[in-house]
Order: structure tokens, then C-alpha cells, then sequence
């Protein structure tokens, strides 16, 4: 009998919401499981990392791997994933584009540690105690990872083969890329494994669309109530739908409330964010220097918006501070 | 690929002016043809000199921006970014620099948002016959960076 | 010679963890830490983000309970606001969350720490997983396991777009009305959850209750702390997770507080150790005093058991006369022994089913109007709600924009840190003696750790087969000086760890 492909599940900085995503296959996962050979899933199986550096280069069919890369621990396990992976596929958003984790890159290590450790009002640490890469004494050593100034995607910390867009993939996206592998029907290496459509494309609200937009108000959720049925950006809510990939099922569109761009950028666009700006200011109906700066100033917190899920792969990849050398 | 990207790339690969020379920034310009292209023309032909800090990029209206480029000439070495259109109710296209001001308030919020100083990206409003201000506006860009200094971000560093 | 044993990864559970071991020259344990290798920073990066985005932020930081996060930001964003949603709108999100409770109870105790205790602690490695499970409850069950959650996520799917990230959470109601179809559907469905969950509780009563080494080991004192207990309470004092009183009781079970969410902070505070990523929190009125208990430790637990020790009893009454029987069984309230999570955890299930019956039949629920629009600025605002795995806390401070000045998490598991830190420890000072390190060992050891089904406890199938686990033992130099699996291949030994 030949032998099942060897299949890997690995999470960096990770929810598990991706874990859950294979779990809601629900009766399909059964197919899934009863076709290959799962080597590695920390969540459910007790192999460690000694099995995986026991395993020849190459001998796993396909690692996917979720989460972003923000200790060094999970660089670690991704460099050796790699090796012995003939297939990385980067599921989610967070191996994808960096993900919400991605968010830190607005912060750094020095600040994230201050706060957690010193400055949050529930924390009693008069001695300024933080976690410490080694610690302990009287022969008790104890080790933990680095933790980065910056977080990662998974493609800026090793190659990766195919990406599985999404927070978390939907289920038909996931069996599809499953099943491409098992029988060998891959597209060209590199590709996102999502239609390239724009969302606004395949919206449920699109004939609600009026041919040009233009927004004189920005409106905010909580001080307003959506049109059920209306186009989000006609009506003035910040939509990342232009920005973004379809494939989703236009989840939170159903859910009544805007897109926040979770599947990344269409093909040939490099930087979500960037794109987003330059469709969203062109429907601003505002012409002076002050009708302009008023009108943008409605939009709370541009750059955590438009970089929500894609801040380490945009072209700037973190906002600059100071790095102690 | 658009001329414009072409043109980007080449550019950010220039050499600094003089080898061994002290630091000078370097400002990628994006100049609309019909305005501020043919002002800096202009302001050759008067030998009204700047500083040699910005080469630039022709670009046929000052909407043709993509606030992408922007940011990858940040991203791939330059300093700074100047943005030469026409002044509003000019533009060769009717609306274009319309659009131009409000992406280009838009990515200042955003920039300052990433940590970007103010001075690095600027946007001009210059006619054809104003080689003056094309003069003024590099130079005067250049000294705010000279005293900014080097933009440096090379983001992939995790250390 | 010294030795130290290390256990890594913790297994079936969400997140990462290692437990390192050190002996002394007899071979007893002199201590043993629980370290937690991860930080992502949420409460800094949130830091400049709109509040009215949490919802959706925050939930990222679990993807088994981000309705926990979802619905704590959601009641932080209603104080920070000062607007209180209407009935319409309350329904839903109590609804909601109790199909969510439902559901991530329901399947931690089939794929996750169930396990453990249904196919029992001593059993093969080989059979402590969902296929043991299933062998000892049927195949039949198994089916139902899957397709029971799998219609409560479709429900949860159509009342909030998703069930793994929902987004209908907005200051002062939901993002969408109930409708006249899926209210149907939930009453349908709904008798078939409270069925499902007492099915499950009768699964527990025959198959550990009724075996007596279970129940010893339940029993067992190595399995034991007397701390002190918080949770949510209903006006009533009764078991509560979408909004109330947090109420915390001492060792004996009197009450030593009751707040109001936002003043949390009078009465906890969150210590630091050098060895982990993890924060300790402690009772303020008591005092850091160690990984110890007892009533003047300032330890205290969260989470099933920590809540029916709190409240007066459950809100619901098939639930009711589950926790009379619990408390009966275990020799009286509070009950302490941290094996009785489980059991605990299915009480309040079949509270959550009964929950979601009563509120689809409410008329109330069709009511279109689910949104009150603030009046006032944002200022500040803290929002509690009960996760499955214990006590969240959401604190949210911004300008009058709405934008995000400081942010506060203590989310579940966080309270729980040093209670499974002393576990560990007093589990492991239990059963390792003379420096022997088995299979047995391994397994007690994590059963421990497993019963708090610590946060981002992830519900998944574990897969038939071994479940191999490898213990190594290191002389002082760092050397191993033995290796021990349970099930699977003896890996090649290197140098050093």
C-alpha cells in the first residue's frame, strides 16, 4: 500500500482560530485525516521538535503553517518546517500578511514590555521584574524565546509555496486547497489560493452601488446605523472592500458590518494600505485645503484601519522607531 | 509596467552626488508635464541652480501618483518624496489634482501615523512659468532633510 | 545528582507551554514551573486603534473563544459610551453567547480534556484521545458530537456573519435583528441542545462517576487546593456569563467581595516572575504571598468549578439539580478539588442549552430594534464577562474621539496562571519520587494542567493512534541522561537538551 503524504500543522504567533478552521470541516475532516499521515499538530498530538529534526529533508508533503513570526522560537521551527517540507503553505492571515499580531509593528518590544510589566494599572511590580531570556539560579536554568521588536509574515522569514487567505480561511477555500494537493493540481507556485476579484466584485450589496460614490460625511458605527442592504462606502463607512481579495463569502458584509480587508490585497498590488488610501480618497467629495482636512479628519485611526491585517508586508512593514542597537 | 515604475526604479538606484562626499539626501520627484515638468525645464534654461538632490520623474498629471510609489521610494532608499502638480482648477485633466491633494492629505495622516517626519513628503502646486518655485522647493526640501537626515527604514529587521 | 525534567510542549491545549521539573539528589521534586513562551502585546498596539474596533481586535486574541473576547469588548464599549442597549438587543447577545458556551464546553469535554477522564488516567496512551472516547460512548454520540456543533456554529454564523471571529458587537446593541426564520430554527434546535448536554452529563455520571478509581482520583489530593473563588453572578447571586457582579468567595465559601466591573481594580492585582510571559494575579486584600494556597493566599481561580463555588446555584433548573448532585457528591460546597472542573463544565453547559431554549422562545427576541445610539463622549469603560475558561476583562480608556489612550486585558486563563502553576507542582511533588519517570507520571502530571482547559484551549480532534511523549532527563551539565516515551519511537539522543 503506498504510503500517506506526511502532513504538518505548525502555529507561530498564532489564535488558533486557524486550528478551529480545520475543526469546522466538520464530517469533511475525516476525509481529510484518512487520506494522509499527520506527523506534527501541537494542539492535538504529542510530537515535539526532536521527531520533526528526525525526519529527512523533504519527507513531509506539505506543512501549513498559521500564525505570525514574532519569537524565536517560531523561527526556529519555520527554518526546520522548511527543510523538511516539500510543500509551505502560509494559512491565514497572520502567516500571510502578519495578521493582527502585525498591529505591534506600530510599537516595539521596549514599549510592549514596559506596558505589560509596568505601566498597565492592574500590575504590582514594584521590583520592575520582566521576563527574561534566562533566568533562575542554584543549578534551576530557565530559558525563554526572544521576543522580536518586529513581527513577521511567514514569506519574510522563509519561502513559501502557497498562501490560504483569511481570518480564519473559510471551509470551501480550505478543502480546496487540500484536495489540489492530494491530487497533485496545483497552480503556479506563489499564488494565493483565493480568486484575485476584488471583493466589491462579488459584494451582495454591489447593485446597491451607485456608479460614482462620493462621500461628503464619513460615518461611524457606533454613532449611526447601516443601511442593511446598501453599499457600506455609499453610504460613508470605511469598507476595505476596493482593497481587497474576494473569497470569503463576504462574511461580515452578511454580518452587517464593513469589510476590514482580512484576505489581503488582489494580485499585483503590493501594499493593501496604500491601495485602499488611493480608492478611498478619490470618492472624498471635498476640493479646498479645508474641506479636505475636515473630512479626513473623520476617519478615526487610518493606518491601524487600512493596515488592520497587512502591516508587516506593506512596503513601509512597521512604523519607524528608534531600534537599540 | 508603466513607464512611471521603470522610471522609479532607475532612479533610487542612482549614486549620490560625489563619491566619498558627505551624506546627501536623496528626494525622488514626481513632476505632471504639462506644470511643474516644464517649470524646472524652465528654470534650466534661466540657470536658476538647485541643489542636485532630487532626479525626477515625469508623469503626465500629479493624479498619476499612486501613493504606492511613495511609499516604495521611501522603502528602497530615498529620503524624501516631492510632488509637483498644478495649482487646483489648472490641472491639463480637469480633476486630477484634485484627487492628487486629497490622497496626498490622506497619506501624510497615514505616514505620520508610521512614524514618516513631515518634511519627507511634500507636495507643490507649480506653474509651467514658475521655474522659481521649483527652485525654492528643492532646495529648501533638501536643507529640511539635511537636517532630518537619512530615512534608513528598512523595516525587515526583527532585531 | 540533581536532576531536571522537562515536558515539551504541553499538549491538548491552545498556545505554548513547557513545564521543567528539577529534582533533588533523593530524587524528590523540589519545584516545578509552568512557563508560558508567548506574548503578543494586545493591550500596547491596541494603543492609537478606534475603541469601536476592539470587538474585532480583540477577538484575535483567541480563535477558540473569540466570542468570550468579542462580547467582553462589546459590554466595555457600552460603559465606555454610557449606553445601555435595548431588550431586543441584550437577547441576542445573551443568546449568542450561550450557544457559544455551549459548544466550546461541550466539545473540550469530547476532544480536549474529556479524554483524560472518560477513557480514564491509566489507560494506554493509545485510546486517551476522541476514538477512546467514542468507543466508550458510542459511535452514534460521536456523530452527534460533530453535528450538534456544527449546527449551534451555523446558527452562530447567521446571527454574526462568523463563528470564528464574529463581528456583530457595537456600543449600545448588535449589528442585526433576529429574524422570524432563524428564530425558528433556534427553537428547533434548541431542546436538542439541552438533550445533547444531559446527555453528556449522564456520559460523565456512568462512565467516571460510577467507577470508583475515577472518582478517588478526582478525590485525590494531589488534585486538591483550597483557594479562593471569582466569578459572575446574576441579581439573584446565581451562575451568570454575559453580564453581572463579579463575586469572589474565600475557601470556605463566604463572600469576600462583590464588585460592579469597573472596580475591578480595588480588588486585583497581576505579579511578574523572570520565568515566564505569563502575569500571577492575586487578591489586592490578601497580598502576593507565593504559589501557595490556603485562605491567606492571595491565589484565586476562575472557570467552571470557580463559578458554581461562587454562585448560589445555577440559573436554570435541569442544571440546578446537576450541581445539588455535584455538591452532594463531592462532600459539600465549595468543592476543591480541580478534577471537578470537568464535571463542572457540563453543569454549566446544560445551563447554556437551557439558556439558548428559554431566549428562543422569547418574544422579545424578534424586536427590530437593536441599536440605542450614544449621547455622550467616550471616556472610559470596563466590561466582564465569564469566558468559558474563567473570568474576562476588558478596560478601555480613550479621548473624545474615540480613539484608544490606554487598554487593560485580564483574560481568563491570566487569573488562573498561578492556581495551574501550584497544580503542576503539587501534582508532580505527588508522583515522582525516587527520580522515577514514567508514562503514568506524564500523564498525571498534565491532567493537571489540562482540567483549567487553560485558555485558547483548543477543541479539536485529537486522531487516533499514539500519542507519543517524550520526557527527558538532564544532568546538571545539561546532558540527557535518560529518555522516556510514552508510545512512538525512542528519538536519536544528541548532546545537551
Amino acid at each position: 500500500m503506498p504510503e500517506k503524504p506526511k502532513v504538518a500543522f505548525y502555529w507561530c504567533a498564532s489564535c488558533g482560530g486557524c486550528e478551529e478552521a480545520v475543526v469546522d470541516l466538520a464530517e469533511d475532516i475525516l476525509k481529510v485525516v484518512e487520506a494522509v499521515d499527520i506527523v506534527l499538530w501541537p494542539v492535538a498530538l504529542d510530537f515535539k521538535k526532536k521527531d520533526v529534526e528526525a525526519m529527512p529533508d523533504n519527507s513531509i508533503a506539505v506543512a501549513f503553517i498559521n500564525g505570525a513570526v514574532r519569537m524565536s522560537e517560531q523561527e526556529e521551527w519555520v527554518h526546520m518546517l522548511r527543510r523538511k517540507s516539500q510543500l509551505v503553505v502560509a494559512f491565514g492571515s497572520c502567516a500571510h500578511l502578519g495578521g493582527i499580531p502585525g498591529l505591534a509593528n506600530f510599537t516595539n518590544k521596549a514599549e510592549i514590555f514596559a506596558n505589560s510589566y509596568f505601566d498597565v494599572p492592574s500590575v504590582d511590580n514594584p521590583g520592575r521584574v520582566v521576563p527574561l531570556e534566562k533566568s533562575g539560579g542554584n543549578g534551576e536554568t530557565l530559558t525563554l524565546p526572544e521576543f522580536f521588536d518586529t513581527v513577521r509574515a511567514l514569506d519574510q522569514v522563509i519561502p513559501v509555496d502557497y498562501y490560504l487567505p483569511g481570518c480564519a480561511p473559510p471551509k470551501d477555500l480550505i478543502m480546496n486547497a487540500v484536495t489540489a494537493i492530494l491530487t497533485g493540481q496545483l497552480p503556479p507556485k506563489g499564488t494565493v489560493l483565493s480568486p484575485s476579484k476584488a471583493a466589491c466584485d462579488v459584494c451582495p450589496r454591489k447593485d446597491s452601488k451607485p456608479d460614482k460614490i462620493e462621500i461628503a460625511e464619513i460615518k461611524r458605527i457606533t454613532t449611526s446605523i447601516p443601511d442593511p442592504e446598501k453599499c457600506f462606502l455609499a453610504q460613508g463607512y470605511v469598507c476595505m472592500g476596493p482593497a481587497t481579495r474576494s473569497g470569503c463569502g463576504e462574511r461580515c458584509i452578511h454580518g452587517n458590518m464593513p469589510c476590514r480587508g482580512c484576505f489581503g490585497p488582489p494580485d499585483g498590488v503590493y501594499d493593501q494600505g496604500a491601495k485602499f488610501l488611493s480608492a478611498f480618497a478619490s470618492l472624498l467629495t471635498a476640493k479646498t485645503d479645508e474641506e479636505i482636512d475636515a473630512l479626513i479628519d473623520q476617519i478615526p485611526d487610518p493606518a491601524g484601519t487600512f493596515y488592520r491585517f497587512s502591516l508587516p508586508t506593506s512596503i513601509m512593514q512597521r512604523k519607524r522607531t528608534r531600534v537599540e542597537s | 509596467m508603466s513607464t512611471a515604475v521603470i522610471a522609479l526604479e532607475d532612479v533610487t538606484k542612482t549614486k549620490g552626488p560625489g563619491v566619498g562626499a558627505a551624506w546627501e539626501p536623496r528626494i525622488v520627484a514626481f513632476f505632471c508635464n504639462w506644470c511643474t515638468y516644464t517649470a524646472s525645464d524652465l528654470a534650466g534654461t534661466a540657470r536658476l541652480t538647485y541643489d542636485p538632490n532630487a532626479p525626477v520623474i515625469r508623469v503626465m498629471c500629479s493624479g498619476r501618483v499612486d501613493p504606492q510609489f511613495v511609499l516604495r521610494a521611501l522603502g528602497e532608499g530615498a529620503d524624501g518624496v516631492l510632488i509637483g502638480g498644478c495649482h487646483p482648477g489648472d490641472c491639463h485633466y480637469q480633476e486630477g489634482n484634485y484627487k492628487t491633494l486629497r490622497r496626498f492629505k490622506l497619506l501624510k495622516k497615514v505616514l505620520g501615523q508610521l512614524g514618516v517626519e513631515d518634511e519627507r513628503v511634500r507636495l507643490e502646486w507649480i506653474s509651467a512659468s514658475e521655474g522659481d518655485r521649483v527652485q525654492h522647493a528643492i532646495n529648501d526640501m533638501t536643507n529640511q532633510l539635511r537636517r532630518l537626515g537619512p530615512f534608513a527604514q528598512r523595516g525587515a529587521s526583527h532585531a | 545528582m540533581s536532576q531536571r525534567i522537562t515536558i515539551d510542549p504541553i499538549t491538548r491545549l491552545e498556545g505554548h507551554g513547557k513545564i521543567e521539573i528539577f529534582l533533588d539528589d533523593r530524587g524528590e521534586v523540589t519545584r516545578a514551573y509552568l512557563q508560558v513562551p508567548e506574548l503578543r502585546g494586545f493591550e500596547r498596539f491596541c494603543v492609537g486603534r478606534a475603541a469601536e474596533e476592539m470587538p474585532r481586535i480583540t477577538q484575535r486574541i483567541c480563535g477558540v473563544c473569540p466570542t468570550a473576547h468579542h462580547m467582553a469588548s462589546t459590554r466595555a464599549l457600552d460603559d465606555l459610551y454610557h449606553v445601555d442597549p435595548p431588550p431586543a438587543a441584550h437577547r441576542i447577545r445573551d443568546l449568542f453567547y450561550s450557544l457559544f458556551m455551549f459548544e466550546d464546553h461541550t466539545l473540550h469535554f469530547y476532544f480536549l480534556g474529556g479524554p483524560d477522564f472518560i477513557v480514564g488516567p491509566t489507560a494506554p496512551a493509545a485510546e486517551r484521545n476522541v476514538l477512546g472516547v467514542i468507543a466508550k460512548v458510542g459511535l452514534e454520540i460521536g456523530g452527534k458530537v460533530i453535528a450538534t456543533r456544527k449546527e449551534a456554529r451555523g446558527i452562530m454564523t447567521e446571527m454574526a456573519g462568523k463563528a470564528i471571529h464574529p463581528v456583530f458587537g457595537i456600543a449600545g446593541g448588535v449589528s442585526k435583528p433576529m429574524t422570524k426564520d432563524l428564530a425558528a430554527r433556534l427553537q428547533e434546535s434548541a431542546p436538542g441542545f439541552v438533550d445533547f448536554a444531559a446527555f453528556s452529563l449522564q456520559a460523565f455520571a456512568d462512565i467516571v462517576l460510577k467507577n470508583q478509581a475515577y472518582v478517588d482520583t478526582i478525590l485525590a489530593d494531589h488534585y486538591l487546593h483550597q483557594t479562593h473563588y471569582m466569578g459572575l453572578v446574576d441579581e439573584k447571586r446565581k451562575v451568570t456569563f454575559y453580564r453581572g457582579r463579579v463575586r469572589v468567595v474565600d475557601p470556605f465559601g463566604d463572600e469576600v467581595a462583590i464588585f460592579e466591573p469597573r472596580d475591578y481594580l480595588k480588588y486585583i492585582a497581576e505579579h511578574v516572575e523572570p520565568w515566564s510571559y505569563i502575569k500571577f494575579p492575586f487578591l489586592k486584600a490578601k497580598g502576593w504571598k507565593g504559589f501557595v494556597d490556603g485562605p491567606d493566599s492571595g491565589l484565586y481561580r476562575v472557570a467552571p468549578l470557580a463559578r458554581l463555588n461562587v454562585a448560589d446555584g445555577m440559573a436554570t433548573p435541569r442544571a440546578q439539580e446537576h450541581y445539588e448532585q455535584m455538591y452532594a457528591t463531592l462532600g459539600g460546597k465549595p468543592a476543591h478539588n480541580t478534577l471537578a472542573f470537568h464535571w463542572a463544565r457540563l453543569i454549566e453547559a446544560l445551563q447554556a442549552a437551557e439558556v439558548v431554549e428559554a431566549i428562543s422562545r422569547d418574544p422579545e427576541l424578534l424586536d427590530p430594534n437593536v441599536r440605542r445610539l450614544p449621547t455622550q463622549a467616550p471616556d472610559e469603560g470596563v466590561g466582564i464577562v465569564e469566558a468559558p475558561r474563567g473570568t474576562l476583562i476588558h478596560h478601555y480608556k480613550t479621548d473624545p474621539n474615540g480613539i484608544l489612550t490606554g487598554v487593560n486585558l485580564m483574560v481568563a486563563t491570566l487569573h488562573n496562571s498561578a492556581p495551574i502553576q501550584m497544580s503542576i507542582e503539587r501534582a508532580a511533588k505527588g508522583v515522582i519520587h525516587g527520580g522515577k519517570v514514567d508514562d503514568g507520571l506524564l500523564n498525571m502530571v498534565e491532567m493537571a494542567f489540562r482540567a483549567y482547559d487553560p485558555c485558547f484551549g483548543c477543541a479539536t480532534h485529537s486522531l487516533p493512534g499514539e500519542m507519543p511523549l517524550v520526557a527527558r532527563i538532564h544532568d546538571n551539565d545539561g546532558s540527557v541522561v535518560r529518555t522516556i516515551t510514552r508510545g512512538g519511537e525512542v528519538p536519536e539522543l544528541g548532546t545537551g537538551s
